[in-house]
């Protein structure tokens, strides 16, 4: 298996999800500087957490212009796995390859801790080391998480079985209380349609390693490892 | 021409900064104030001098990147 890391300017997990495929894969994956016009050829694209572009005009607007996005896009037409963590996931939103909008959290505080989450589904690459309903532990560190979409627009999330993570208690309760940011449906992470691109603001590259003080993000990690390799 | 971009949030999506200032306001006595939204304004400059010509190409530019339509309405004021 080979991956592929982006890198905005101001990108700043670029580095934190190489330490955690490396982990996983075996091998450092490829860096790909968002000047590129090309990717290397890759099972996996990694758009990494951050504040590309400093946040201007709107969390990854930019961003989701650069030059190498339209090989992404076609990347992710073509069934390559695509994954957008925080910073990632509002560009895949902004590149309009996942639905909907990231507005800021409704306590307009910047957060940063660990969340519970709960697993919706195993069936596809980026849970299927997990198994559908388990809680895990995974850090948040964003000011605009807030995951927006029209009403109709969550049912047919709902619907296709789309969303891939909830925000949970510790017991995997999904109540308004364990919601950090406001998210409509406590959702925290959400696929495409055909579940080949993944979206998601929590980090699980921050708890990969138990030195970390946390292990469930590995998973994911060695997950994508036993299904793209 | 020059061109002003209004960009604000549609009906029904959450502004906090709208609240925070809201909250702010009735702190300094301003007791009637409700409904308060936050927006952007973005100013910018075209070669085009046909108006038509101008107001569609910065409606493009709004579509792609100013404004992202599924949280936010704009709306286009230009000048000579």
């Amino acid at each position: 298996m080979q991956a592929a890391v982006i890198v905005f300017p101001g990108s700043n997990c670029d580095r934190d999800v190489a330490v955690a495929l490396e982990q996983s894969m075996g091998k450092p994956p490829i860096m790909v500087w968002h000047k590129e016009n090309a990717l290397p050829k890759a099972d996996l694209i990694v758009l990494p957490g951050g504040f590309s572009y400093g946040d201007y005009l709107r969390c990854g607007a930019i961003a989701a212009h650069a030059n190498i996005m339209p090989a992404v896009r076609d990347a992710a037409e073509r069934g390559t796995a695509v994954l957008g963590i925080c910073n990632g996931f509002q560009v895949l939103i902004e590149a309009g390859l996942l639905p909907g909008a990231l507005l800021r959290n409704r306590s307009l505080k910047y957060l940063c801790k660990d969340v519970t989450l709960k697993v919706e589904t195993a069936e596809s690459v980026f849970t299927a080391g997990y198994r559908a309903g388990q809680t895990i532990t995974v850090p948040i560190a964003h000011g605009d998480g807030n995951y927006f979409l029209d009403p109709d627009g969550v049912q047919q999330m709902e619907d296709e079985g789309r969303v891939a993570f909830r925000y949970c208690d510790a017991d995997g309760a999904v109540t308004d209380a364990a919601n950090p940011n406001g998210s409509v449906a406590n959702i925290a992470g959400i696929f495409n349609e055909k579940r080949n691109v993944l979206g998601m603001m929590p980090h699980p590259e921050r708890l990969s390693d138990p030195a970390l003080g946390g292990n469930d993000g590995r998973a994911m990690f060695d997950g994508l490892v036993g299904a793209l390799s | 021409m020059k061109a002003r971009v209004h960009v604000t949030l549609k009906t029904g999506v959450l502004d906090p900064q709208g609240k925070a200032i809201e909250h702010a306001l009735s702190q300094l006595g301003y007791q009637d104030v409700n409904e308060v939204r936050t927006g952007k304004v973005i100013e910018l400059q075209v070669t085009e001098s046909d108006p038509e010509k101008a107001r569609a190409e910065v409606d493009r530019m709004c579509r792609e990147l100013l404004a992202n339509t599924v949280i936010e309405n704009y709306d286009i004021e230009l000048s000579a």
